[in-house]
């Protein structure tokens, strides 16, 4: 009797956290989803940031987290890549392990701050190439970690069978290896994009924030996070709604690619 | 001098790590165009051995070889331990293929998994390809269930479809030697029989090694068995010798089951 009682108790208190912490996520998502459409227009669309739209935001977004990802992505995958095919288990290669794992929990905004140091201060300007700098920071260890991590799952006997087959070791990680582990390294260059592409705190003192259309790295440069970060604290209603619509169109995406990172895992056979 | 393809001279290894080598003073004949089985109880170092013959255990370093394992191959006596540069190892590689345990078919389609070794070998004459690719499926009797599914992929068949493949993958290459490492330890009673009846029909083209815990295959199978325990080379002689009327006692307590 005693053992049901209990059973039950445990049940009934899981379901309720299960509860309270699911309809934290559907508040939100209900929240920003009303407030978001009700403020989105077509000219937020169209409409740069002076003329009270996110069109140049989204554009300077984008650019500096795909750019941020072509130099992350390979410098992370070659990184992965050695650690676990090359390094041999090395003194060495368990440093940077480390080290990399501690980079990934690194507060971002203490990236920003060094990223500031480094890039901004010397030059006297905020500019686009120092939130893409801090961006591909951010980026790397998480690449390396999903790239060594995919690369362990994948048996020890399919790089023998390769080398037994008169492959070279190059060839065979190159060609066997990562082709195997291809489904999982891609869903974590999507989810580390995901991360990357609602950031603030690296962007805030880097790139921090322009209301024009530019494409100049070299000067401040429209970001969408920062915007919402200013919108959200100016008087005036225009300003919050588009606040809203804004932080309902990077949820969008962000949950997009989740989802596809998501779905891909999933069909992986 | 019997027609031997291989043999084993005061052969010693040992593993990173380790003080004491895994196998001792192996001395052991492997005649061309026969079946040599190895068998003994787990971790008798019969894996060991074989996994020596092509030089596999390079993938990881520190481990340790002595003595000499020759190779009568097509560029006549070669001792393989003395093989330094990578490229020499993959042309030893292309001479003594190997088959695993667990099937090993690459993700990609059937046909470029038969084709792979040949294009690391440097084979690209497309129809040359087309032609080795269908008779090695035929040796490996798999032709007729993958040649419409040719760029399919190799990961969609059966567990029992995948070793053949594999051995395919293998023949296609035209070694001297396979060594197989119970291949079919993973597999049902029927892809067993299968793969059984496959190999004894690839010793007219190659001379096999095949390591097993299963008695009746080695009988059924083999013209030569070695009976390995604890890194000792026991007794090698005909399968018929070794399984009615072998010399050792430790031999005998060993097929007829008392320990092991």
């Amino acid at each position: 009797m005693n053992r049901l009682l209990l059973n039950k108790i445990i049940l009934v208190l899981s379901t309720l956290s299960a509860v309270v912490g699911i309809s934290f996520l559907f508040w939100i998502l209900a929240t920003l989803t009303y407030k978001g459409v009700s403020s989105l227009h077509i000219t937020t669309f169209t409409n740069d940031l002076v003329e009270g739209g996110i069109r140049n935001l989204l554009v300077g977004q984008f650019t500096m987290a795909i750019v941020a990802s072509i130099i992350a992505v390979p410098i992370g995958m070659f990184a992965g890549i050695w650690l676990r095919e090359y390094s041999n288990n090395s003194k060495l290669a368990s440093v940077i392990r480390n080290l990399s794992d501690v980079m990934m929990s690194a507060p971002s905004i203490v990236i920003g701050v060094f990223v500031y140091a480094l890039f901004v201060a010397p030059f006297g300007s905020y500019n686009g190439f120092a939130g893409i700098i801090a961006l591909t920071i951010m980026m790397i260890p998480i690449i390396i970690s999903t790239t060594d991590n995919m690369l362990s799952l994948v048996p020890k006997e399919l790089r023998e069978a390769g080398i037994a087959l008169g492959g070279s070791k190059h060839k065979i990680i190159m060609q066997i290896v990562v082709k195997a582990a291809k489904v999982g390294i891609t869903t974590g260059v999507l989810l580390s994009f995901a991360r990357i592409i609602g950031e603030t705190a690296p962007l805030l003192f880097t790139s921090a924030n322009n209301q024009f259309f530019t494409m100049d790295l070299t000067g401040q440069f429209p970001s969408l996070t920062v915007s919402i970060y200013n919108l959200a604290t100016y008087p005036d209603e225009a300003s919050r709604e588009l606040a809203w619509a804004a932080s309902f169109v990077l949820t969008a995406f962000v949950l997009i690619i989740n989802l596809t990172g998501r779905y891909m895992t999933r069909n992986k056979k | 001098m019997s027609n031997l393809i291989m043999e084993t001279k005061d052969f010693n290894f040992t593993y990173a790590g380790v003080d004491a080598p895994s196998l001792k003073n192996i001395n052991l004949p492997i005649e061309k165009n026969k079946i040599t089985a190895m068998i003994g109880p787990s971790g008798c170092g019969k894996s060991t051995l074989l996994r020596a013959m092509n030089r596999i255990h390079d993938l990881y370093p520190g481990n340790k070889y002595e003595g000499e394992i020759n190779l009568y191959g097509t560029k006549g006596k070669e001792n393989i331990l003395d093989l330094k540069k990578e490229n020499d190892l993959i042309s030893l590689r292309q001479q003594v293929g190997m088959i695993f345990q667990k099937p090993t078919p690459f993700p990609m389609s059937i046909y470029d998994n038969v084709a792979y070794g040949m294009k690391l070998a440097g084979v690209k004459n497309k129809s040359e390809l087309d032609g080795r690719v269908e008779k090695a499926l035929k040796d490996a009797a798999i032709w007729n269930e993958t040649k419409d599914r040719m760029n399919t992929s190799a990961l969609g068949m059966s567990g029992g479809q995948q070793q053949r493949l594999c051995i395919a993958r293998a023949v296609a290459l035209k070694p001297e030697v396979m060594l197989f490492d119970e291949p079919t330890s993973a597999l049902d009673p029927i892809s067993t029989g299968a793969i059984e009846e496959l190999i004894s029909e690839l010793k007219k083209d190659v001379s096999v090694v095949i390591v097993t815990h299963n008695m009746q295959q080695a009988s059924r199978l083999s013209d030569y068995t070695a009976f390995m325990y604890l890194g000792d080379l026991i007794e090698y002689d005909k399968t018929d010798t070794i399984f009615m009327n072998p010399n050792e006692k430790l031999t005998e307590d060993y097929i007829t089951g008392r320990f092991g």
